[in-house]
């Protein structure tokens, strides 16, 4: 490897929620320039990694680092795309103000935004086709609609790094690929995404690259050379299981390490 | 005419235009920060402020012995941020729920502010007049000097949101997201909490701890009604708020000893009615008039169709069909059925042609309209056993209810989706009108 310094290092990573942990242990560093996709089986701590790795949750323990840099220092450079569900879609605001709300990452607080600032946001709805929904209110888009729009809105932070949770979950096939389009060409653009997904199919040929997780790091690599059988076996099934069960039996018995936040 | 009379005298007197500007601008910044409320899903933490906030009062009251509306905006600040406190404590510390402990703090803290109300009263204190004011409001006990402190922080209200309006609309809809850029997330949510506090106090008098929360709910909940743009919504809450204020306080100004807050809530309540009837999109009789036009089109739409099946059952273009048929194709209410065939005629979709035995042949345009409902629901019968792997006899009531609903648009992809098909799942022929090569249509 070269002596460039990774887009995020994790290390020694561990995550609980109200005692139980989500993530144990994790240790590894994402490589520049590659399209990435984590999976595992549901509750196996994907979006509590990334949401751990934007600073929305603390850790127990570990050191994350964007750039060599810790994460509050290098904002700007990485966007973050949040799951649709965490959002009222009846929010009274219009698709391009919520596009628009991905330039205030270069904006200090109180500061409006400028003709730069629309100019980008404009574009970023355009890539993502959704020009024509510019003025339409947020509660009135599809599934697949509401997350183009909140990848415009990551689109228009001109981000390095990209970190998406379930971006193509419930959306239609169409939609599907012009977002896999988007990944690509950011990716050709030089930029690292990372992206949270559910659907083992498609994995093969879409991503370069390929987290599997469940509480631990079962395995990341390239997609060729990881994402076989056996790693899957190991991160779905099989021996895992039996951690899994030592977790909750020591969360029964109120074993684990104290959280210092929760 | 008297009781306009009594208004315009009312108005005349310059202590209750001092009153008036106070509840003004109580009305406005109470809608703005309501707005708020209601987008974040606290409205029910107001409602648990403001009652919470009443022994505060009572404790400034004991100590400073007057009824100093600095003492009072301290003692209810402080006390506002005491119950916001306990209740996030009570969620992340306990097993309760958020709505238990929103419960718990509101009729705990209002038990204590009650006891010591109850106390001052049995002290005798000569300033203690209209501090009971302080449970339903009165308007008329506000000292001009009351009206200037709170007045101002009206005002101090309105900039603080004005200035930060993009901070506090991001973190409202999206607070993960806020964070992940870098936003001060906690210290923005403690300033709206603050300001919160703040619209309170100021409606101690006029309102009273009681019902305050309705003066943060209500304008909002109305202003929801007419927009889309949060920006315009705050605006109209302002307004309905100003509005209520003004309003409630000239009512109970008319009648010695009316209590302020009933009448400005009573009044907002009607403004939100109104929103909720008639404002447009959103409004009920709109909805429902809407809706009745739709069942309206549906209707004549399956009248229509039902003469174009019988045309096409017996191949008999030119033969006139009389009510008795359609019925008898399709079960539909006889008025029903007549009202359409009106309607039908007077658009010009069918003829009514007379003499023995008399009825009703489409017309060109009525043959076209007819085709497309066909066509469209064939294609979306089509489309769902073929695409969508639904049972073939699962798929009539659907496709029924769709084809008053696909778009041209739609109808196009479900076309070149399926390579433009002859016939549907039931072996019925697809309909394409005179851009078919097939004779007999045209």
């Amino acid at each position: 490897m070269s002596n460039k310094i990774p887009p995020i290092e994790v290390h020694d990573l561990t995550v609980a929620y109200r005692k139980k942990p989500v993530l144990w242990d994790i240790d590894f560093d994402v490589p520049e320039g590659k399209l990435i996709a984590v999976v595992g089986p549901n509750g196996a701590g994907k979006s509590t990694l990334i949401k751990t790795i934007m600073g929305l949750i603390d850790p127990v323990s570990g050191k994350i680092l964007v750039y060599g840099k810790p994460v509050d220092r290098e904002r700007p450079r990485i966007a973050y795309v949040p799951q649709r569900e965490s959002v009222d879609w009846d929010f009274p605001i219009s698709v391009y103000e919520l596009v628009l709300m991905g330039r205030y990452s270069h904006l200090k607080l109180f500061h409006r935004p400028g003709s730069n600032d629309r100019r980008i946001a404009t574009e970023a709805l355009e890539k993502v086709g959704m020009s024509a929904y510019a003025n339409r209110q947020i509660s009135q888009l599809s599934g697949g609609q509401q997350q183009r729009v909140f990848l415009a809105r990551a689109l228009a932070q001109q981000a390095d790094i990209y970190l998406m949770d379930e971006p193509l979950a419930g959306v239609d096939a169409a939609t599907e690929a012009t977002i896999f389009e988007l990944l690509r060409v950011l990716r050709d653009e030089g930029k690292t995404v990372l992206v949270v997904h559910h659907d083992l199919q498609t994995v093969s040929g879409n991503f370069d690259w390929v987290m599997l997780l469940n509480l631990r790091l079962v395995s990341f690599g390239p997609v060729e050379e990881v994402f076989t059988a056996e790693n899957l076996q190991k991160a779905y099934g099989g021996r895992l299981n039996i951690l899994t069960q030592v977790v909750e039996l020591a969360r029964e018995k109120s074993f684990v390490r104290e959280s210092g936040h929760e | 005419m008297n009781e306009l009379l009594n208004i315009l005298q009312y108005m005349d007197d310059p202590n209750a235009r001092y009153v008036l500007t106070g509840t003004f601008l109580l009305g406005l910044s109470a809608g703005v920060l309501g707005c708020f409320a209601i987008l974040r899903r606290r409205a029910l933490v107001g409602d648990a402020v403001a009652h919470a906030v009443l022994p505060g009062v009572c404790l400034a009251f004991i100590i400073v012995g007057d009824k100093d509306p600095f003492a009072l905006l301290i003692g209810s600040m402080v006390f506002g941020w005491i119950s916001m406190i306990v209740m996030d404590a009570i969620v992340r510390n306990t097993r309760l729920s958020t709505d238990a402990a929103i419960g718990m703090v509101l009729s705990v803290f209002f038990g204590l502010g009650v006891v010591l109300l109850t106390y001052i009263q049995s002290t005798g204190n000569v300033n203690q007049s209209g501090l009971d004011a302080f449970l339903f409001g009165n308007a008329a006990s506000l000292m001009p000097g009351d009206v200037q402190v709170f007045g101002t922080l009206s005002v101090i209200i309105l900039i603080t949101v004005a200035v930060s309006y993009k901070e506090m609309k991001m973190v409202s809809f999206d607070p993960d997201f806020a964070k992940s850029i870098g936003y001060p997330v906690k210290r923005i949510e403690f300033l709206i909490a603050t300001l919160m506090v703040m619209t309170i106090t100021v409606g101690l008098q006029a309102v009273g701890v009681v019902l305050m929360a309705s003066m943060l709910i209500i304008p909002a909940a109305a202003g929801r009604y007419w927009t889309e743009s949060l920006g315009i919504m705050m605006i109209i809450a302002a307004g309905v708020g100003a509005l209520s204020g003004v309003g409630g306080t000239v009512i109970s100004g008319l009648a010695p000893a009316m209590p302020t807050g009933p009448w400005i809530v009573v009044t907002a309540l009607f403004l939100f009615l109104i929103s909720f009837m008639f404002a447009p999109k959103r409004g009920e009789v709109i909805r429902k008039v809407r809706n009745m036009r739709n069942r309206v089109r549906i209707q004549d739409e399956n009248v229509l169709k039902t003469i174009y099946l019988l045309q096409e059952q017996d191949g008999l273009d030119g033969k006139v069909r009389s009510l008795r048929d359609i019925l008898k194709r399709r079960r539909m209410n006889i008025r029903k059925t007549r009202s359409s065939l009106g309607r039908l005629i007077t658009g010009g979709f069918i003829d009514l042609v007379p003499g023995k035995p008399g009825g009703y042949l489409l017309t060109e345009k009525g043959r076209a309209r007819a085709m497309r409902l066909v066509r469209v629901h064939r294609l979306w019968e089509l489309y769902l056993t073929s695409q969508v792997q639904i049972a073939g006899d699962h798929v009539h009531d659907d496709a029924e209810s769709m084809e008053h609903l696909i778009t041209p648009e739609i109808e196009e992809q479900l076309t070149s989706l399926l390579g433009r098909p002859d016939t549907d799942p039931h072996r019925r022929k697809i309909p394409y009108g005179e851009t078919t090569t097939e004779g007999g249509l045209l």
